[in-house]
């Protein structure tokens, strides 16, 4: 499904001493079965723009089409539309308030007003997309489990739904490197195997350039470059000036550049960096 | 207990239930020295919060001991001497402001000693100063970035001028700008200050300037010394399920392949120093 804004612009607290434009004017526009990396520093108004895309923020001017629908339009169905662009908030394990993991993950589907068996093979599939054992952890409190089951537990809830497109604000903040990965794969797989749209929204370069399509990055309220991850990271002054982290590899080919050692800088992972190394030092190689 | 000993535990044991076969700290031997700046790291479950909460005696050990400055945590009667000395910082910041004015909220420990109203004002304002959040003294909390919540929270513990800071995992929450603003507290704190400082991450790169590290593993210390000793055990690290800077995986996996890279570097300057010289 494909989500398209138009002058999109977000003042909150208008009119008040606080006012204060958090997006402005933004033009963008997400393809079916794309996965979107949106970074961005705290303030930037990625959070803000997403609020959006499933009408649980309003516009101060400008509007989001979702399909080709005005999703702010009176007569658009906008609980419909939040089945289809589901989202996951940061910490989205604080949201867990059932006494079991089944009831947690069911009460979407449930109030949707699905039979009790499609209900069950919803619950099913969504704990198995985020990687937990159905039968051994159904039964269990959310409070038994790990921060990370748990956070996953929340993921799976939003699935439960079966969103064609999913949001994720920050999903692994917090999370050990470990914990991040498991669900950074699993977001990978949901992509790749149910096709859902996937955006992502990160303060990791690495991950980012590690999954994302495309990425958008926001600064000030405005988008301040889109494009490949290989695009987006050539442009390392340009990130590094709206006080975004480049990844520690790209800094160094940056670096080596500087020094004229004949590298190239559109490398942001470990693997690219040995092999290009490898291709420039050569001679330095003592076997 | 050496003179410039500040920290020790010995033989540390911890069960959050004494029926419980597996303890969550598990014979952890420590030592501290005064001024020292130490990280912990260790993936989530791995005993370190468990660790951290002792140093202030939020938890009592289950056997062995832990002692700062001298006093004894089993000791209930030094419970609130010991939390005057090592002072904690958590890791959500939006849990540890209380007031509704950024400086109420860092007079409220100096407020509870019962200091009077000259001292506390000289107090929050040095402390305020020291983490660079004094043009923020009149904000309402809730309209500060989660860096500037997190200075906030800890310039409400130097207000205490405690001697030592335990801090965990205080920047996890936060996006690069805030972990950085908090970094940039935590290493002055240290230098200038000379606070001993305990940090908790599982950032390896906030680990980089320490002066010792601690990895913990199943309630163990299993990796200890310094930064550069530790972090060259790229293949151990990876197995306790974390994760070593890029730079420092580079330049391995180089020497690996038969460069003459040492193992160890750390950070990018290092390496574009070895490359480039």
């Amino acid at each position: 499904m494909s989500i398209k804004t138009k002058n999109l612009t977000h003042i909150y607290m208008q009119g008040s001493p606080f006012e204060q434009t958090a997006i402005e004017d933004i033009n963008l526009e997400i393809h079916d079965g794309e996965f979107v990396g949106l970074i961005g520093h705290t303030g930037s108004g990625k959070s803000t723009l997403i609020q959006h895309f499933n009408g649980l923020l309003s516009p101060t001017s400008g509007t989001v089409f979702v399909d080709g629908v005005d999703i702010f339009d009176k007569l658009a169905d906008i609980k419909e539309i939040r089945q289809r662009v589901g989202m996951v908030f940061q910490y989205p394990e604080h949201q867990l308030f059932e006494e079991t993991v089944f009831e947690d993950i069911a009460f979407g589907p449930k109030n949707l007003g699905l039979q009790e068996a499609e209900v069950r093979s919803r619950v099913r599939e969504a704990l198995e997309i985020v990687g937990l054992p159905y039968d051994e952890i159904k039964d269990k409190s959310p409070f038994e489990l790990s921060g990370g089951q748990r956070r996953r537990v929340a993921i799976a809830g939003v699935l439960a739904m079966r969103p064609q497109t999913l949001i994720l604000d920050e999903p692994t903040a917090g999370l050990d490197p470990k914990g991040k990965n498991e669900i950074l794969s699993q977001i990978k797989t949901l992509h790749e195997k149910y096709n859902t749209t996937i955006i992502l929204v990160s303060h990791s370069m690495e991950d980012i350039a590690k999954l994302a399509d495309r990425i958008i990055v926001m600064d000030h309220g405005s988008i301040a470059l889109s494009g490949t991850p290989r695009e987006v990271f050539t442009q390392a002054r340009l990130l590094e000036d709206i006080g975004l982290d480049v990844p520690q590899i790209t800094k160094l080919m940056l670096r080596l550049k500087e020094r004229k050692l004949p590298v190239t800088n559109k490398i942001f992972t470990v693997d690219q960096a040995v092999a290009e190394l490898k291709k420039v030092l050569g001679g330095n190689s003592h076997d | 207990m050496s003179m410039n000993e500040i920290i020790k535990a010995s033989g540390l044991v911890y069960k959050y239930d004494t029926e419980e076969e597996v303890a969550a700290l598990d014979n952890v031997n420590l030592s501290i020295n005064k001024g020292e700046f130490v990280v912990i790291i260790g993936h989530n479950g791995s005993g370190k919060s468990t660790l951290a909460k002792h140093l202030n005696a939020l938890l009592r050990p289950t056997g062995g001991t832990v002692i700062i400055k001298g006093m004894d945590t089993r000791d209930p009667n030094l419970t609130w001497e010991i939390r005057q000395t090592a002072g904690m910082v958590f890791q959500n910041p939006d849990n540890q402001l209380v007031a509704t004015v950024v400086e109420e909220d860092v007079a409220f420990g100096p407020e509870n000693l019962g200091m009077p109203p000259e001292v506390i004002r000289e107090r929050v304002d040095e402390a305020l100063r020291i983490v660079n959040m004094s043009e923020y003294s009149s904000f309402a909390p809730h309209l500060l970035s989660g860096g500037q919540k997190q200075r906030v929270a800890i310039a409400g513990i130097i207000a205490m001028r405690p001697e030592c800071i335990i801090l965990d995992e205080p920047t996890a929450m936060l996006d690069p700008v805030g972990r950085k603003e908090v970094m940039d507290t935590i290493k002055k704190l240290n230098k200038t200050e000379r606070i001993t400082i305990i940090h908790i991450t599982h950032f390896m790169e906030e680990a980089v300037d320490a002066d010792r590290v601690y990895v913990m593993e199943s309630g163990k210390v299993v990796l200890q010394g310094k930064p550069k000793e530790v972090f060259k055990q790229v293949e151990r690290i990876k197995q306790l399920g974390l994760d070593v800077p890029q730079i420092t995986e580079l330049a391995y996996r180089l020497n690996k392949e038969g460069f003459d890279i040492p193992p160890d570097i750390l950070t990018v300057e290092e390496m574009v120093d070895v490359l480039c010289p």
